[in-house]
């Protein structure tokens, strides 16, 4: 910017008239008309297959409609959908508590795990790129997969937990059925999957940790663990807020798993079902689906305008 | 301060030791479900029927992945998939590409703007537009020989569009943050020879970006691979699935057989796993470049 505006700003009297003119021609016709269809193309397709359904989803959310018919169909209802599903939706309530253990777990658990092994691999170490690779290589699974693969693993008479734990005989614990254990059994095959990403983002940025702040620290008489906690965490916190932010969306878009183990139903319900039953499940309620789509939209929205603050205003000032 | 590692690493520390040991073990149990997978894909049912799973095995055999192959019809799924993939990979790249360039090397003032609208629309959750999308489906009309329904509904070019317009938002922001570290005397100085805006791009910007790219495509080929809700709310024929999505009806398939089903989830996880392997280090630099620029 400083260098177009340089050139405009010093002989003219009206900058901003002169400085678009410079830029014009400085560009040229047929570059400008590049240029802009390089940048519109993307930005109108981005536009209208995600801001313009998420604008969508505001505006049907506020009437009631199964779907058949054209718009003028709608029946504009207010905020009784709203409403209704705080109020008497038996299935809203327990789907959101889901959707916030599923949260905390993953925030706790694969956090925890991943930023230890992290730790442990960032030093010269025989075999670390092999230890690595184990460790995330699920990963590269789709969940749809992972819960075919836990599936094998939970299975009340022939899946490896009981047979391990001896307990596939008489009364066999039913992993997957049981709707007090059910949801943990399937975090827990999330979070296997969760935790070696987490590993590689802290990965990354202990790279990025001066080593002559480490060596300052144990020059001073630092144990290894004031040194973690005082000189390495610290730095990390732009990795914490990465990682905040991959854990929130992806605890709020989890949906692939429970639905290959039971189309999360019978203790697996999360809010990305309910929505999603609403297209492809037997109620076709679309104002209803929207409001709970406007729902989880503002709980991404508060992480996400939090991420993207963190994120450009450290561009801004670099 | 290689020599000096080196040098503390030749005496065998016991905590060293006990490192290894920990890791070994981590790495084992992490490793245990897909290998658990493997080994039950390896036997026979008559076998595991008699002598349960968790047991030795009487003979191993590869007949479960040439079942899966054929009751599953693997290799019309997988087309599917690659259809879907591979155009959604490539033009997402190309129009992030494109978008990247324009906010690196020039300075408009919706620059910020635009970054901002394309990295916070990729953090949306799919359910938060999946049903007015599905609705503006089936208003786009497209001719017959693209989707026998008339519409984008239940065509293959619609996943391919909702993939592009949700991934051009990651790809951009890695993308855009790549170039800016690229020195502009190289678009000034090509610039001052008479080179178009175009050929700046395609010619000087572009293949400097190669192990972004590399690096991007790797992910975003693993990323849409294993997507299954947007193929599985946008199309309806089971057919046109791609094999992700598909894992539902291939259930179906396989009745209650485990070790089919197992062979048959290792067959889906094929391609991902072969593209970790070959490309761990462009898969790994992909994922980070987003996450940290230091």
């Amino acid at each position: 910017m400083s260098e177009k505006t340089a050139h405009g700003a010093p002989d003219s009297p009206a900058p901003r008239g002169r400085a678009r003119r410079k830029k014009a021609t400085a560009l040229g016709g047929g570059d400008k008309l590049v240029l802009g269809l390089m940048l519109g193309i993307p930005t109108l397709i981005h536009l209208l297959l995600v801001w313009v359904p998420t604008l969508g989803s505001v505006a049907l959310s506020f009437g009631s409609w199964d779907g058949i018919g054209g718009f003028e169909d709608i029946k504009w209802v207010g905020f009784q959908n709203y409403v209704d599903i705080f109020t008497s939706y038996p299935r809203f309530w327990p789907a959101f508590r889901h959707n916030v253990i599923w949260l905390v777990f993953l925030m706790v658990l694969p956090t925890v795990a991943g930023l230890f092994l992290a730790v442990l691999l960032d030093r010269k170490l025989r075999f670390g790129r092999i230890y690595q690779s184990a460790l995330y290589l699920p990963m590269v699974l789709s969940l749809a997969l992972v819960g075919f693969i836990w599936q094998l693993i939970y299975q009340p008479e022939q899946g490896l937990l009981n047979s391990i734990l001896g307990t596939t005989e008489n009364n066999p614990t039913n992993w997957l059925g049981d709707p007090d254990i059910n949801l943990y059994a399937v975090l827990v095959a999330a979070a296997w999957r969760h935790t070696g990403y987490i590993m590689l983002l802290y990965l990354a940025g202990l790279k990025s940790v001066d080593p002559a702040l480490k060596e300052a620290a144990s020059l001073d008489g630092a144990n290894a663990f004031q040194t973690f906690t005082r000189v390495t965490f610290p730095v990390l916190k732009p990795v914490n807020i990465v990682v905040f932010v991959v854990t929130v969306i992806e605890s709020l878009r989890a949906f692939d798993i429970v639905y290959i183990i039971n189309k999360g139903r019978n203790g697996l319900e999360l809010l990305s079902v309910l929505v999603t039953d609403n297209i492809i499940g037997e109620s076709s309620r679309i104002g209803w689906g929207s409001a709970l789509a406007v729902i989880l939209l503002l709980i991404s929205l508060s992480v996400i305008i939090t991420y993207l603050y963190q994120e450009f205003s450290k561009e801004n000032r670099a | 301060m290689t020599t000096s590692v080196k040098a503390r690493k030749a005496p065998l520390r016991p905590g060293r030791v006990v490192l290894h040991v920990f890791l070994v073990l981590t790495c084992l149990m992490t490793l245990a479900p897909l290998l658990w997978a493997v080994y039950a894909s390896l036997r026979t049912y008559d076998d595991t029927a008699r002598n349960g799973y968790f047991s030795l095995p009487e003979s191993l055999t590869l007949d479960n992945f040439s079942n899966a192959w054929t009751t599953g019809d693997l290799p019309h799924y997988y087309l599917n998939t690659f259809l879907i993939t591979l155009p959604a990979v490539l033009l997402t790249l190309l129009f992030s590409s494109m978008v990247a360039f324009g906010v690196s090397r020039f300075s408009f003032k919706f620059n910020l703007g635009l970054l901002m609208l394309f990295t916070a629309g990729n953090l949306l959750p799919q359910q938060v537009i999946v049903t007015p999308l599905w609705r503006l489906y089936r208003l786009i009309e497209v001719p017959e020989w693209i989707s026998e329904s008339g519409t984008l509904i239940d065509s293959q070019l619609g996943v391919v569009m909702i993939h592009i317009a949700f991934q051009i938002g990651f790809c951009t922001f890695v993308l855009s943050n790549y170039m800016k570290t690229i020195p502009h005397e190289l678009t000034e100085a090509a610039r001052v020879d008479g080179a178009s805006v175009f050929r700046q791009y395609w010619q000087v910007i572009l293949p400097l970006c190669r192990p972004a790219l590399a690096a991007l495509a790797t992910l975003e080929f693993t990323w849409i691979y294993n997507d299954f809700l947007w193929a599985l709310v946008l199309i309806q024929t089971g057919e046109k699935m791609p094999i992700t999505s598909a894992l539902q009806n291939l259930r179906g398939s396989f009745f209650t057989d485990n070790n089919l089903v197992a062979a048959g989830s290792l067959l889906v996880a094929l391609p991902t796993l072969v593209v970790f392997f070959a490309l761990q280090r462009q898969f790994v630099s992909g994922l980070t470049l987003g996450s940290t620029k230091g």
